[in-house]
């Protein structure tokens, strides 16, 4: 009975910290629309924390927030100079990548989250990809994922945005993120992290919906679905083309 | 104006590409080459996937080969008998392609082997037809009457057929071979085979130079026409945005390029296309000798 009710309890003190403080959410809006003239889009993601009791002073809260595009698999590939030309040579496949991935912080990241937080809720960019190993015969395999960061970085497809979250009275934050014009569709993952002293507080996590709309959302299921009338539409379009291209030029002949 | 393209996932600027298919357009009908030789790589280069790119440039190529070749019909400058003979070949030639780049594909270095064959093809015939012309041109302000119909081997073989259009009476067995072997070679680099198919023509079949043009845009219609089949039910990545986009250009440009190419000498317009190809061979070169200042490359999917 003893041993129960301390067990009960150990429940209760374990549970506390993490109800103590709870994050609720707004977002400036939960789908983004392809559509013919997307040319990247801002989101603006802000919340308040909610709190049982009054928050204690010290150590400060720190908040991070994590936008995540589908993953997939990525081979990365090294040139090596072969006979005097470049050439594809070591190829290390990465298991799992996002598409897209942004990480936003309100002060530096190693001051917001501990190495073992980021171990455990894989936050941070290298943590975010998933690599269980190279072959054997490739020495450093290290260099291969910096390789691929470095790559989506240069063009914006993965963001280490350091300080920007801004956090009013220990109670507010906001943020906002830039998608890039090349966007994947899927279900875009939301998390929000609230962090004392580099220990995880709480957490919250949400989706973005970014789907294809109007002539791009019914061009790609065509191009899927039906494949060969899809084919046969654009070599119509081609020969159409083709044909008016050379009517319009004789009448100006004449 | 940013335009999104559906299939190719990314967001391009719609008069660069309108410029491009222009551009690459007029070359198309000044020429008689479909142009996927230089549009392929520029593709590439605004950040078009490459499997994409490959599949679309096909489906351009239609449109602005279709152009050419009415404008071409109109002048009567088409054989249609060796087109015919040239299209079986390279139908052939073409299917024979896709088998041998599958097999490249299962042992990797596919690129490497892309990029060689378009250092070798483009290096030797942009080489051979830049002389040759220039002796042409030479000649002619000489006063030399040009050397036309050389008898060779080429003439003693069976099954003659008379090319009323191209005033010729040879063998159909060359032109098949030129057929299948362009057609190799197509499915292999993601080109019409225009920039082959020509000097082909001229030289090894000895064909008028104002009759090559038309007849390799007609076999060039029908050979991408399969190709953008193959692509769009295959691999499902044509973008008909960003081929409508460049074909515009195209087509215009086609019509443009059609009218410049009957203005000039036949030495002019093979000396300036030598040129073009020698270009391009010499970009691509530099490509593979020079270090790249990226040594990864990220390509989608697993082995």
């Amino acid at each position: 009975m003893r041993r129960l009710i301390l067990s009960v309890a150990l429940c209760i003190a374990a549970s506390l910290p993490a109800m103590a403080e709870e994050v609720v959410l707004g977002l400036s809006s939960d789908t983004v629309s392809i559509n013919t003239n997307f040319d990247g889009s801002e989101i603006l993601i802000f919340g308040a924390v909610k709190r049982d009791a009054p928050f204690p002073a010290e150590p400060p809260m720190e908040v991070i927030v994590t936008v995540s595009g589908p993953s997939e698999p990525v081979t990365v590939r090294r040139k090596e100079k072969k006979f005097g030309i470049w050439v594809n040579t070591d190829a290390v496949e990465i298991d799992s990548a996002p598409s897209f991935y942004a990480v936003s912080t309100s002060t530096l990241m190693g001051l917001s989250l501990s190495e073992t937080e980021d171990v455990r809720h894989s936050v941070s960019i290298p943590r975010a990809i998933r690599s269980v190993g190279a072959p054997d015969n490739i020495s450093n395999s290290e260099t291969f994922t910096e390789a691929l960061i470095r790559i989506k970085s240069k063009s914006n497809q993965y963001q280490l945005n350091e300080g920007t979250v801004s956090v009013d009275e220990q109670t507010l934050f906001r943020t906002s993120i830039a998608l890039p014009a090349a966007l994947t569709e899927g279900d875009y993952q939301t998390r929000i992290f609230l962090t004392r002293s580099g220990d995880v507080v709480a957490q919250y996590e949400t989706s973005i919906y970014v789907r294809k709309v109007g002539m791009e959302r019914w061009l790609f299921t065509l191009s899927r679905e039906r494949a060969f009338l899809y084919g046969l539409l654009s070599l119509g379009i081609a020969i159409f083309a083709g044909w008016g291209a050379s009517a319009i030029f004789s009448v100006f002949r004449r | 104006m940013q335009i999104y393209l559906p299939i190719a996932e990314v967001s391009v600027n719609a008069f660069l590409l309108l410029g491009l298919g222009g551009i690459v357009g007029i070359l198309s009908g000044m020429f008689g080459v479909g142009g996927g030789f230089l549009m392929t790589p520029l593709l590439f280069f605004i950040g078009i996937p490459p499997a994409v790119a490959v599949a679309t440039e096909a489906n351009q190529i239609v449109a602005s080969s279709f152009s050419g070749v009415l404008a071409h019909f109109k002048r009567k400058t088409v054989d249609l008998r060796m087109g015919t003979v040239l299209l079986i070949g390279g139908l052939v030639g073409a299917g024979l392609g896709v088998y041998v780049f599958n097999i490249l594909k299962a042992q990797g270095q596919v690129d490497l082997l892309v990029k060689l064959c378009y250092v070798v093809f483009l290096g030797v015939i942009g080489g051979l037809m830049f002389f040759e012309s220039l002796n042409a041109i030479r000649n002619v302000k000489k006063g030399k009457a040009p050397k036309r119909k050389k008898h060779n081997w080429i003439h003693g073989l069976p099954f003659k057929m008379r090319f009323r259009v191209s005033g010729l009476y040879i063998s159909v067995i060359p032109p098949l071979i030129v057929g299948v072997l362009v057609g190799i070679l197509a499915a292999i680099m993601g080109v019409g085979g225009g920039f082959i198919m020509v000097p082909a023509m001229i030289y090894l079949l000895g064909m008028p130079t104002k009759v090559v043009v038309g007849t390799s845009l007609f076999q060039i219609i029908f050979v991408t026409a399969f190709t953008t089949m193959l692509h769009a039910t295959t691999n499902y990545t044509v973008d008909i945005v960003l081929a409508v986009l460049l074909l515009v250009g195209g087509v215009i440009g086609a019509q443009i390029g059609t009218r410049i190419g009957v203005k000039m000498k036949a030495e002019q317009l093979r000396i300036l296309l030598a040129m073009m190809v020698l270009a391009v061979c010499g970009k691509l070169a530099l490509e593979l000798l020079l270090q790249p200042t990226e040594l990864y490359s990220i390509a989608a999917g697993g082995h």
